[in-house]
């Protein structure tokens, strides 16, 4: 393995599902990096294409799934080309992904200490004691107490947090570069889940892996990740650092997700909320997928793509507004595609 | 007039559990709360999973028949023989749109459904008007009425069945987990059309959430429960700013900040452990076993629900 740029790399991701009603794109062109020790956040509206976008990564799409289209780099190679058996070296060892449910995971035939041991006799050429060994040295590393007991058990045994670090566990036994987390802790208490959060920063400095971060919940997205990426749409719809995205966002999407959470100062009130209705994947317009919802919807929004403008170092969007409001010209791949003519940038303008 | 729309009083919910062959076992869900709620305000309720929650909206309706205590609706207590009557003034909103409604039923139909039971019309036409007064309340579109309800998205589906619960002119609704299901963006939808039918009602709500800052936004007083009791309750922002109870107290330092700044700030108390199973209660306090200021005290006896001034209300020994 040669020099490589970034960790991971996904360039112009497309995801395709066949549906009786027809294709349907649920990651439309998703590019992002991430860095060794680094925390990427993944936000979106349900059905965005957050976890498609993470199961891509790890190619464990559904039957009527394909990648149809761009490039995961991972240290540099195409793994999205790879075959299944290259795939199964990715997996645990490099890349692993830990779910909303682990009892969905989790075989509920087999004891804890079976499946752990498992996967590390999988991913590492530890065996017999030795394994045994990693199993409990993990299970202590996850925070669970009298591991040896708990090798025993089985999950129905466990309590839901319980069973989300048994997940973490195996997830880490093979420490990996990437842990992928979608909706780590959304079927958990608040309580559990700031453990569970706390917990996996915590490996994630004593490893130094990077996390990919799926979730719906702004309140654990800003404590945890460094920088973040919002969909809508099955598109990245604006990313930048969290300070950015928080108290700079220039998505119209994003800033409506943010004006809908209730104030933190308990000021009453109406709430803002985005009107409308998510996203219909068979029915998607031409122009910004958010256009039908947007307040400040312009005519360019619903007829063409918004591109992504650069709006500082920190922080791309793409959004007509910004171009609108004198962000233009734009990234280097759009100047690499020709950029706006001044006609287009004249016919946003005359629309504002 | 009652003095309080609702009055809970000592209420106990136990479920026998079987243990061993011939055994069973109390398993206490609820065990001694009380609480009052005044007509159009909103008590928000919080707590663990497990905690007791759904169990105490249950009981009040009368879903199940209480162990112990007592529940006044306006001054009247409920009982076995008048609670027909009064389901029309107290309904139950849940948390999953996708399973609470059939599928199989026009809008028209399930909001029309309450209107049948308790025969709230003289005529087809009436029923019809009602059911389109209803599905405007509550922001659906009258031309949806004949669809089926699988045709709607969440948030809309949450509308259809507050709507079937407001049929009947309530004046308490037990909401549990009415927002929990939806995406943040229409969460904010549902919480201003609860709070618009307040307004214009002067309906009451128990509000059940797991999300405090919603629960925070949308009620006047908050209650907190752990394994069955309530340790706590004060008016809303009183309780958020100036929690007392340890267990509020590291229950409202979990609750992740949407705001970087101060989120990397927060100092955060960690609560060490599971919660113990409602069938082996510890003795005495019920966080004992879980608390940082827990003393010789707390494992003899119950702290019950003292005034800390201004009807902020704590059940703890040491704080
Ligand atoms: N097996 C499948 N067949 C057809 N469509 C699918 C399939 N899996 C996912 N999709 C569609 O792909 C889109 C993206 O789904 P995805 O699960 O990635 O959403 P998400 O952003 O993770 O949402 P959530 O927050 O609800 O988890 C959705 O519209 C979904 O309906
Ligand atoms: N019908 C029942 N029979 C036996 N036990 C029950 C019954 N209903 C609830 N319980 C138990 O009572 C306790 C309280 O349950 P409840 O559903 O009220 O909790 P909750 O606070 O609503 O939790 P959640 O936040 O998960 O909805 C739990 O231990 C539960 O397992
Ligand atoms: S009574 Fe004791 S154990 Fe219970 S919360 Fe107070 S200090 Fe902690
Ligand atoms: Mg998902
Ligand atoms: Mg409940």
């Amino acid at each position: 393995m040669g020099e490589y740029e970034h960790l991971l790399s996904v360039q112009d991701l497309h995801t395709t599902f066949t549906t009786d009603n027809g294709e349907v794109q649920a990651v439309n062109g998703v590019s992002f990096n991430l860095d060794e020790r680094k925390v990427l956040g993944i936000v979106g509206e349900s059905g965005s294409g957050k976890s498609v976008t993470a199961y891509s990564i790890m190619q464990i799409l559904a039957e009527n799934g394909r990648i149809s289209g761009g490039r995961i780099l991972f240290k540099g190679e195409d793994i999205s080309k790879w075959d299944e058996k290259q795939m199964s070296g990715f997996r645990g060892k490099s890349c692993s992904i830990i779910f909303q449910d682990p009892m969905t995971s989790l075989n509920p035939v087999f004891s804890v200490g079976n499946q752990l041991m498992e996967a590390i006799r999988l991913h590492t050429d530890k065996k017999g004691q030795e394994a045994r060994d990693r199993a409990i040295e993990m299970l202590k590393l996850v925070g669970i107490n009298e591991p040896e007991k708990r090798l025993k058990q089985y999950p129905f045994e466990l309590s839901g947090g319980m069973r989300q670090r048994v997940m973490i566990a195996m997830a880490l036994a093979c420490e990996p570069d990437i842990l992928i987390a979608d909706e780590p802790t959304t079927a958990l208490d608040v309580t559990i889940q700031a453990q569970i959060l706390e917990l996996m920063l915590d490996i994630q400095k004593k490893l130094g892996m990077a996390i990919i971060m799926v979730t719906h919940d702004l309140g654990v997205i800003a404590e945890m990740c460094d920088e973040i990426i919002v969909m809508y749409g099955g598109r990245v719809c604006e990313r930048g650092t969290a300070d950015e995205i928080f108290y700079n966002p220039k998505h119209e999407y994003t800033k409506g997700l943010l004006h809908s959470i209730p104030s933190l100062d308990g000021s009453k009130g109406r709430l803002q909320s985005i009107e409308g209705t998510p996203i219909n994947m068979l029915n998607m317009p031409n122009g910004c997928a958010f256009c039908p919802r947007c307040k400040e919807a312009m005519k360019i929004c619903l007829e063409a793509l918004p591109p992504e403008q650069q709006i500082n170092d920190f922080h791309k969007a793409s959004c007509w507004i910004n171009v609108r409001d004198g962000h233009y010209p734009l990234t280097e791949e759009e100047i690499a595609a020709g950029g706006y003519t001044e006609k287009e940038i004249e016919e946003v303008v005359s629309h504002g | 007039m009652a003095e309080h729309l609702l009055e809970v009083e000592h209420l106990k919910q136990y479920f026998p559990v079987r243990e061993g062959l011939f055994g069973s076992k109390p398993l206490k869900a609820v065990d001694d709360v009380s609480f009052t709620i005044d007509q159009g305000e909103t008590l928000g309720l919080v707590g663990e999973s497990g905690c007791g929650k759904t169990t105490v909206g249950r009981s009040i309706l009368r879903l199940y028949v209480p162990t112990e205590g007592t529940v006044r609706f306006e001054g009247e207590e409920i009982t076995a023989k008048n609670i027909h009557n009064l389901r029309k003034k107290m309904q139950m909103v849940f948390q999953d749109p996708y399973s609470s409604l059939n599928p199989r039923m026009t809008v028209e139909d399930i909001i029309g459904e309450p209107l049948d039971v308790h025969k709230m019309y003289s005529g087809k036409k009436e029923r019809r008007e009602k059911i389109l007064y209803l599905m405007d309340l509550v922001g659906l579109n009258a031309e949806h009425a004949t669809r089926y309800a699988h045709e709607f998205s969440g948030g809309q589906r949450q509308r259809i069945g507050i709507a079937r619960a407001l049929a009947v002119d309530p004046k308490f609704i037990v909401c549990d987990e009415p927002v929990s299901a939806l995406d943040v963006s229409i969460q904010a939808q549902v919480i201003n059309m609860f709070e618009d039918l307040q307004e214009k009602l002067g309906v009451a709500y128990l509000f059940i959430a797991h999300d405090l800052l919603v629960v925070r936004h949308i009620s006047k007083n908050i209650a907190v429960m752990y394994l069955g009791h309530m340790v706590e309750t004060a008016e809303a922002n009183e309780l958020m700013d100036h929690p007392i109870h340890p267990y509020t107290e590291s229950l409202l330092s979990a609750v992740p900040i949407p705001d970087p700044k101060i989120a990397r700030q927060k100092h955060r108390i960690m609560l060490e452990g599971d919660v113990p199973s409602p069938l082996h209660m510890p003795s005495g306090c019920p966080f004992r076993t879980r608390c940082r200021y827990a003393t010789e005290k707390c494992a003899q006896a119950v702290p019950e629900l003292t005034d800390r001034g201004g009807g902020h209300m704590v059940a703890c020994w040491n704080k």
